[in-house]
Parts: C-alpha cells; sequence; structure tokens
C-alpha cells in the first residue's frame, strides 16, 4: 500500500469515525447522566437527517406557470417552477438559498431537535429512571419503531437525497491542501466539511462541559448524582437539558451525513447497533472513549475494506467491528475508558 | 477444634490498609462476634471468607480446605453460609420458593439440570423448607411474595435460607441493623434459641453491644484493621485497648 | 395429568383445542362475504402463527425467567433454516432429517455464542448477542455466500438465498416421494378442503406438524417453568448474586437456558424452512431479533402463554391491518359527509395498511410502559384484583410473577 491509499483510507476513517463518535458522544452523554440506555437515539439522527429533507421540499415550493410559447416532450405547453424563495429573493440569490439547503438546515435543526429532546425526556425518559435498564432498552426501541414509522408514513419509504452546496460537492486536492509534496489524493469536499464540523462539535461539547459552571456540575452530577443532589442543586433540570444537548448532536450528525448518504426511515436503525457497539467499546459512560473509539472503528473499518486486507481475510470489512467490540468486551469489560464499576454486576 | 483458620490475613485498597496481618481462630460450636468502630475492616474480613475478596496476602483454611481463589458457590457448598447486612432474598418469588432454592443447592450440588420434575413434587426438599420455615416463625407467610414482607420478616426469610443449607459455618453481618430494640431482641431470642437446637458456629459482625453480650462466646476487637483484643465477653468488657479504640472514634 | 397441576394441564388442553382447530376458527367469515379478506386461516398464515410460536416459547424461557434480553435469536433461526435447506439439498425431500439437523445445528451455534456473551450480563450481553447476530448475519449475506470450496454460492447462497436445486444430489430422493417438502411422502403443502355452506375451512399438512410440534415444545416449556431447574433460572432473574451465595453455580443455568432458547430458534427456522424450502439471510438481521422480543414481551414475558399469543397477534395483525387500506377505509365511513370522513380516513390510514408497524410500535410502547407483565400478566393481575378471596392463593403457585427485570 503506497502512502496515497493509507491517506485515502485514513479520510474514509474519520469519515465513517466522525458519524460514529458523534452518536455515541451524544448516547453516552445520556447514558452517563441519566443512566438510560436510549435505543432511540439512532431515531434521533435520523430525524436530523429529515430536517434537511423537509428544507430542502419547503425551499422547493414552486408556483407553476405555463409558458405558451414553449412545448415540454408531449407538445403540451410547458410549466416553469418557480420555487417561491426565487420569487421573493429574486433568481440569483433563490438558487444559491436552495442550493445550500443542508448547511441551513442546521438553523431549523437546532430548535428541533431541542424541543424534540425535551419533550421525549420529560414526556417518557423521565419515568424511566427508576426502571431496569430492560424496560428502558424496550420503551426506546419502541419508539425508535413509532418515529421511523412516522416518517416513513410522511416521507415515503425510499431514499430521500438531498445535495451538498455546488461549491461542495467537488473534490479537494487533500495533498495541496495540506501543503505535503507529492501526495496525491482527492478526496469529495464535503466529507472534509463534515469532519470538520463533527470535529468542531466535539470540541464544543467537551469545552462546554470543562469551562462551564453547567457543565461541571452534569459532570460531577455523572460521577455521583446523590451527592450532587444532597447539595441541593437541580440536578433533573439540567438532566433535561443534556438530554435536549445529545439530542441536538445526533440530529446535527444527521443533518451533515444527508449529502453522503441519502436518509431513509430505516438510517436510524442502521446506525443504532454500530453506535452501540462504539459505546461499549468506548466505555459505557466515558465522553472521550466515546469519542476515541468512533474514530478508531472507523478507522478498522476504512483499512478493512482495502482489497490487501479483504484478499487476507474475506468478509473482514464486514465484521471487523464486531469482532474487535466482542474481543474487547471480553478482554476489558469496561471498554476502552470505561470507569470501573459502570453498568458491571 | 477450630473450624475456621485465619492466618495473617492483609489486603489493601489503593492507600488504605483495610486488613492488616489479621490472625482468627473460630471455634466449632460457638458464637464468635467480630465487633470494631466504622471503618475497622469487619466487612472486609468477612468478605474474604465468602470468596468476594481475595486478600492479599494470608491463608483462610475452613475444614482443613482454604477457601482463598474459590468461588461463591463453591465456599457455600463446602458449607458457609452468609447473611447479608441488607436483606439479599428473591424478591419476586414466594418465602417457600426463597427457602426450597438453598435446599435444592444443598441437596443437588452447584449445577443439575432437574426439569423434569416438578419443583412443588419434590417432597424432600419441600418438607425440609416447610419446617425451616416452622423453626423461624414464618410458615404461615409461606405463600407470600418476598418483596412484600417487612424488613424484618427479609431478615428472618435470610436466615432460614441459611438454615435451610445446614451449614457447618454461618457469617451474619449487622443481623439487627436498622431495628426497633422489640425486633432486636426478637432477632436475639431466635439466634441463641439456634444455638441451643442446632450447635451452630457463628460469626457475627455486630455494632450493638448488647446483641454481641447477650449472644456471643468470644469476642475479637478489630481496629484500623488489626485484632486489638480477644476474649470473652465479661472480660473485653474491662479491656482498656478497647475503650480507647472506641473512644478515640467517638472523639473525633 | 402428564405430570402438571390442575390449571396448567387446563391451560395446556385450551391452548391444544385453540391450535388443532385454528383452520376452523380462524375462518369466521364466508367465503363469499366482504369480511372474507380478514380470514386468517389459510395455510401459509397459520404455519406462520405456530412457526414463531415455537420461537417466542423458546426465547421466552431465556428472557422471561432468567432475564437476559438477548437480541441476537434470529441468528439461530437464521441457522436452523440454512441447516434444513441443506439437508434437503444433500438427502432429500422428507423434511424429518432437516428439522432435526436444525435444532442440533442451532444448538451447537448457541453454545458458542452463548458461552461467550454470558460471560458478561445486562446491557453488555444485549450489546453482545446483537453484535454476534449482525456479525452472522454479514457473514451469512456476503463471504459465506460466495463460492468457496467448489461450492457455487457457498454455505448460504448470499442475497440469492438458500434453495434447492435439480442438480443436487438428494440422494435419498425417490422417484415415488413428491419433489418438495413432504413427511414420508404427505407433501407438506397437501391442504384438504372442506367446504360447509357458505364457509370454506383448509387443513394444512404443514400446519398441522408445526402445530403438534408447537404443543408438544410449549408441554416441555411447560415442564421446564414448574420444575427445580425453571425455579433456579427465576431465582437468576430476581437475585443472581444470591444465588452465587447459596451455592448454585448460575453460569451453566444461564447457559443451559440460552442453549435451551436457542434450540427452540433453530426449530422454527428449520420448520420456516420446511414449510417453504428458501433460506435467506434476512432471517438473522437483528430486525427479527427485535420481532421475537416484541412478541414476548407484548404477550407477557415470563408466562407461559403470553409468547404464544404475542406471536399470533403480531403475526394475524401484520396481516390483517396491512390488508386494511384506503379504500376499505372509506368504505367503513362512507355513512359520514365526505368532509368528516375524510380526515377520520386520513388519520387512521396512518395506522393501518403499510403504516400498521406505527401501531405496533406504539402498542408496545404502551405495555413496556403501563403492562410489565405483558397483556397476559395485565390481564392476571387484573383477575387477581377482581377474586381477591383466596384466589390469590392458586393463582401465585401457577403463575410465576411476571416483571421484566433486568439481569443483574
Amino acid at each position: 500500500m503506497d502512502l496515497d491509499a493509507v491517506l485515502l483510507q485514513i479520510l474514509n476513517g474519520l469519515d465513517k469515525g466522525s458519524a460514529y463518535a458523534l452518536i455515541a458522544l451524544g448516547l453516552t452523554l445520556i447514558f452517563g447522566t441519566l443512566g438510560v440506555v436510549n435505543f432511540a437515539h439512532g431515531a434521533l439522527f435520523m430525524v436530523g437527517a429529515f430536517c434537511a429533507v423537509t428544507l430542502q421540499k419547503v425551499l422547493t415550493l414552486s408556483t407553476i406557470t405555463i409558458d405558451e410559447t414553449k412545448t415540454d416532450f408531449l407538445g403540451n405547453p410547458l410549466k416553469v417552477k418557480t420555487p417561491y424563495v426565487e420569487n421573493w429573493f429574486g433568481e440569483a440569490t433563490g438558487a444559491t438559498i436552495i442550493d445550500w439547503a443542508v448547511p441551513l438546515s442546521i438553523l431549523l435543526a437546532i430548535p428541533v431537535m431541542l424541543i424534540i429532546g425535551i419533550v421525549m425526556e420529560r414526556g417518557l425518559i423521565k419515568h424511566f429512571y427508576k426502571r431496569p435498564h430492560a424496560d428502558q432498552i424496550l420503551v426506546t426501541f419502541g419508539l425508535a419503531i413509532v418515529i421511523g414509522e412516522i416518517v416513513k408514513a410522511s416521507f415515503g419509504a425510499t431514499e430521500q437525497p438531498v445535495p451538498a452546496p455546488q461549491s461542495l460537492s467537488r473534490v479537494t486536492d487533500v495533498g495541496a491542501m495540506l501543503g505535503l509534496e507529492g501526495i496525491n489524493v482527492s478526496y469529495p469536499s464535503w466529507r472534509l466539511v463534515n469532519m470538520a464540523f463533527a470535529a468542531v462539535v466535539i470540541i464544543a461539547i467537551f469545552s462546554f462541559l470543562r469551562f462551564t459552571t453547567f457543565g461541571m456540575v452534569v459532570r460531577a452530577g455523572m460521577a455521583d448524582r446523590e451527592t450532587v443532589g444532597l447539595l441541593g442543586i437541580n440536578i433533573d433540570r439540567r438532566f433535561t437539558i443534556m438530554f435536549a444537548i445529545a439530542a441536538l448532536v445526533a440530529g446535527l450528525a444527521g443533518v451533515m451525513y444527508v449529502p453522503i448518504k441519502p436518509p431513509s426511515y430505516e438510517l436510524g436503525m442502521q446506525f443504532l447497533v454500530i453506535s452501540f457497539v462504539v459505546v461499549v467499546v468506548g466505555g459505557m459512560g466515558s465522553l472521550p472513549g466515546a469519542v476515541a473509539a468512533g474514530f478508531l472503528l472507523g478507522l478498522l473499518e476504512a483499512f478493512a475494506s482495502t482489497e490487501l486486507a479483504k484478499g487476507i481475510l474475506p468478509g473482514i470489512d464486514q465484521i471487523i467491528i464486531y469482532v474487535v467490540a466482542i474481543i474487547i468486551l471480553l478482554t476489558r469489560p469496561r471498554g476502552l475508558m470505561g470507569r470501573k464499576g459502570v453498568m458491571e454486576e | 477444634m477450630a473450624i475456621l483458620q485465619v492466618r495473617n490475613v492483609s489486603k489493601r485498597f489503593g492507600g488504605l490498609q483495610a486488613l492488616n496481618d489479621v490472625n482468627l481462630s473460630i471455634e466449632e460450636g460457638k458464637v464468635h462476634a467480630i465487633i470494631g468502630p466504622n471503618g475497622a475492616g469487619k466487612s472486609t474480613l468477612l468478605n474474604c471468607f465468602v470468596g468476594r475478596l481475595i486478600p492479599d496476602t494470608g491463608t483462610v483454611m475452613f475444614d482443613g480446605k482454604s477457601l482463598l481463589g474459590i468461588k461463591p458457590h463453591e465456599i457455600n457448598q463446602a458449607g458457609v453460609s452468609r447473611v447479608f447486612q441488607t436483606p439479599e432474598i428473591f424478591g419476586d418469588l414466594s418465602i417457600l420458593e426463597n427457602v426450597m432454592i438453598p435446599s435444592f443447592a444443598s441437596r443437588d450440588g452447584s449445577f443439575k439440570v432437574n426439569w423434569w420434575n416438578r419443583a412443588d413434587r419434590e417432597k424432600d426438599v419441600q418438607d425440609h423448607a416447610e419446617a425451616v420455615l416452622q423453626e423461624i416463625g414464618l410458615y404461615e407467610k409461606r405463600h407470600e411474595i418476598a418483596d412484600a414482607m417487612s424488613r424484618g420478616d427479609k431478615r428472618r426469610l435470610e436466615m432460614a435460607m441459611c438454615l435451610s443449607q445446614d451449614p457447618k459455618l454461618m457469617l451474619l453481618d449487622e443481623p439487627t441493623a436498622g431495628m426497633s430494640r422489640a425486633d432486636t431482641n426478637a432477632t436475639i431470642d431466635l439466634l441463641k434459641r439456634l444455638g441451643e437446637t442446632r450447635g451452630l458456629t457463628k460469626i457475627v459482625i455486630e455494632h450493638d453491644m448488647h446483641v454481641v453480650f447477650s449472644l456471643a462466646h468470644y469476642v475479637s476487637v478489630l481496629a484500623q484493621g488489626t485484632v486489638i483484643a480477644e476474649n470473652t465477653p465479661d472480660l473485653i468488657k474491662g479491656d482498656q485497648r478497647v475503650k480507647e479504640a472506641y473512644l478515640g472514634t467517638e472523639a473525633e | 395429568m402428564l405430570g402438571l397441576n390442575r390449571n396448567d394441564t387446563l391451560l395446556l388442553i385450551f391452548v391444544a383445542i385453540i391450535t388443532l382447530a385454528a383452520p376452523i376458527l380462524m375462518n369466521p367469515f364466508p367465503t363469499e362475504s366482504s369480511l372474507a379478506q380478514f380470514n386468517a386461516g389459510y395455510p401459509d398464515l397459520m404455519q406462520r402463527f405456530v412457526i414463531f410460536g415455537i420461537f417466542a416459547i423458546g426465547y421466552n424461557i431465556l428472557f422471561g425467567l432468567t432475564g437476559y434480553l438477548s437480541f441476537g435469536h434470529a441468528a439461530f433461526l437464521g441457522a436452523g433454516s440454512y441447516a434444513c435447506v441443506w439437508m434437503f439439498k444433500l438427502f432429500g425431500y422428507n423434511v424429518l432429517p432437516g428439522i432435526v439437523l436444525s435444532v442440533i445445528v442451532a444448538g451447537i451455534f448457541s453454545v458458542a455464542i452463548g458461552y461467550i456473551s454470558l460471560r458478561r450480563s445486562g446491557i453488555y450481553f444485549s450489546i453482545l448477542t446483537l453484535a454476534f447476530a449482525q456479525m452472522s448475519f454479514a457473514l451469512a449475506y456476503s463471504v459465506l455466500g460466495q463460492d468457496m470450496w467448489g461450492l457455487k454460492g457457498g454455505l448460504t447462497n448470499g442475497e440469492t438465498g438458500l434453495q434447492v436445486y435439480s442438480n443436487d444430489p438428494q440422494i435419498f430422493h425417490s422417484e415415488a416421494a413428491p419433489n418438495l417438502p413432504h413427511l414420508f411422502g404427505v407433501p407438506m403443502r397437501e391442504t384438504w378442503i372442506w367446504e360447509y355452506g357458505a364457509w370454506q375451512f383448509q387443513f394444512n399438512a404443514g400446519f398441522y406438524l408445526c402445530a403438534i410440534i408447537m404443543l408438544v415444545v410449549f408441554y416441555l416449556s411447560m415442564r421446564i417453568f414448574r420444575s427445580p431447574f425453571g425455579l433456579m433460572l427465576r431465582a437468576v432473574k430476581t437475585n443472581q448474586n444470591r444465588l452465587n451465595y447459596t451455592g448454585v453455580n448460575t453460569k451453566p443455568y444461564t447457559l443451559a437456558a440460552f442453549v435451551i432458547s436457542g434450540m427452540y430458534a433453530g426449530l422454527a427456522g428449520g420448520l420456516l424452512s420446511a414449510m417453504d424450502p428458501l433460506a435467506g439471510a434476512e432471517r438473522m438481521q437483528w430486525t427479527a431479533s427485535g420481532e421475537v422480543v416484541l412478541m414476548t414481551i407484548l404477550g407477557g414475558a415470563g408466562t407461559l402463554i403470553g409468547p404464544v399469543l404475542g406471536a399470533g397477534m403480531i403475526k394475524y395483525f401484520e396481516n390483517i391491518f396491512s390488508k386494511i387500506n384506503k379504500g376499505i377505509l372509506e368504505g367503513w365511513f362512507s355513512f359520514l359527509p365526505e368532509s368528516v370522513a375524510d380526515p377520520i380516513v386520513s388519520v387512521l390510514y396512518l395506522f393501518t395498511g403499510s403504516g400498521w408497524h406505527l401501531t405496533l410500535g406504539l402498542v408496545f410502547m404502551l405495555v413496556v410502559i403501563f403492562l410489565p407483565g405483558g397483556l397476559v400478566g395485565g390481564l392476571i393481575g387484573a383477575g387477581r384484583r377482581l377474586f381477591r378471596r383466596g384466589g390469590g392463593k392458586a393463582a401465585k403457585n401457577t403463575q410465576p410473577t411476571p416483571t421484566s427485570q433486568a439481569a443483574e
């Protein structure tokens, strides 16, 4: 394998890993703070993705005018669709807005995901704090089905592609970008943006927990909920907010992943299994563990899908993640960075 | 004859020396109390007897066999039964079933796929369990679900579970903690009666001196991981070091 | 009778009557009536009722008794299916060797997976089983489905699914035997139709084979539930820690429960192939594992009859709800003015037709939230409250308290 190929696979790994890391980060926030195992987290990722789909559909709502001078291929007068936004903001600006639908939908996703998170926590999850983990898994599993079906009823069962903005749909010469001589790797620009975005979100979450009073209380609560409760701090309200933030992180990851993988209602379930594996490998309740394991497993998956790896062990790309998860769970039950005692016994 | 021999047992947790060169010898048929201020290492010591913890150094010999490094169920099968500080019972099952389970374990060993017979047709186990419940005074309630009982009843149920196994050594971790005076006295009477009828060897960890002095034949005092005194209850009462150990901590 | 107490015997007889009379009970509507489409008494669907009933009965032995929540039992269902089709390919279409082998293969497979997964408990166990099942699915779908060792299509024939081809050896196949799955010459597809007035009832050989097998394994599960072994498994669920200090080695007990439930799943998979000799990798997917979880919990984990009921309900509504299309709904509400009927129809349509999974998800959530004992547990609870006077004692002995707690 030459250097170019290695770099390409590293990029592939970081690309997959950034999605895994963001979902796992949210799962861990929920698990670490609320002690709840959320099987609906993949569904939140999917809802985020459909925020982008919705915005694109709204932006492309059009007036239909009939142009008598032209005809379509059947010989009827041509119907011209003009999106309202082009009517309102002028053709060029309107087209640009539509083109940037995916990044713009972040603005939509923020309030939507926060509201969904708060409603979900107050309405359902709250009542399951004291129930066994199996019940939490089951009820959120049911919720995941319900969310998936609602999306299916609204958008249909097919995949809903939304492209990245034109200017980001091309490829970037990574060697030139990094200023490295002799590297000849081109990579889709949007995927690079997605990685950078994931990095920003991860850094934001960590700084938030590290440097704000709110974050300190939450971290203390993660370590020892009872004591923090005894200090007279209303930890419950903070935990509601943490749940909303976790939902937001999943949703934003979903938005950014739309141009890479067109979402369908099944997207949530597809990502859920993997992200739980990531959480367990990283160590239940460990935020750095979740992020590290996300990227690690992404990289492993990327390198396992090279012809070289597949030549040595056919099918390794399909099972590498599970094999790693099983080995880690058996040899290091706490995961890579988990604390002792979390979910043991 | 000593049934349990503890020699030079030490255990460290990080910077804390929980047990420091503990030596104990428990006589068969006697009640041996272990007392000491909070954090003296009493529970740690007990955990070393049942396979929950493995000491860093030292030996624990029970009936001529080492108890170190073998699994909790093997230790129980060897004849050591434990009553926990907070009652550990099978909350979803009936009281009778709670006592039948240890009886099955004593009869069938640690694993047996006995899937064809009906549990309620296993007459010997059923009769045995019912007899123990009679003895301990829970027979009338035998069909109730264990979780629905009072705390005191749960504790008695746990004792019944241990007794049904006819253990050679019974470990009781603060059997009267959190009980009212009346319940405490009832428990003392029960344990005394059991001592007379069964001649059980018991190790009792206890805070309540009233309980200790009514029950124990011997008392060992543990402070900061070390046995500082060991004697009959009457002599322990007057021991200066014991007073210091207790007063020293209470003065803090 | 049969070593069961009175209540259990009655339950078994009740289940036997319902099952054996299903071809009649499931076809309450005359063939020509407009409601005939809600008849469920056709062979294909009835076979599914009992086969998934077997799957759920087995799953309940693991989850209902020990509380270990496995998300990987579809792997054993799939393994059983493949094993059975392989027996068809190698030896011929008699279903008996295929069914036997599917149980054995699933048993061996579940010993391996169970031994590893059971080294952890709680959520770790759930995720380990999930990982194993997804791994099996990925392998069956891709690698094991490629040509290998001179086998075209490998072990699983990948995406296409494993099926019998005319050039397969089928060494015991004789000219006299039917060229499709059969039991000693009786084809599984053979259906005897009984016309009675406006009604038509279909008695299918395959269904009766599955039904009798289900009754046998239901009886076996009753024996397990009431045995000292079953008592130990229930003790694992309530307090595994205490059980260890009571002199019981819990590991082999949980493994035994895991393997038994894996063998039930394999049996169900084998029967699926015996009814329709085609095995695909999607049977191993984790959504299939999720389905058996839904069935067991909906009906009532830890109760005897619950899982069978849950399986029957889910399979029934899957067929019936998905048939209620817009046209039917419009027909039902045609007595209302259109402006009122239209919104009602469009709302209801969300829950029927292809949206029936939404109904399932909602019902499932409600059951988990409000009825931890499932529908059967809820009924028993309600019954107990109604018949407080002394009736409680008998009920207590016959039904283990249904709760769904995680294995600690």
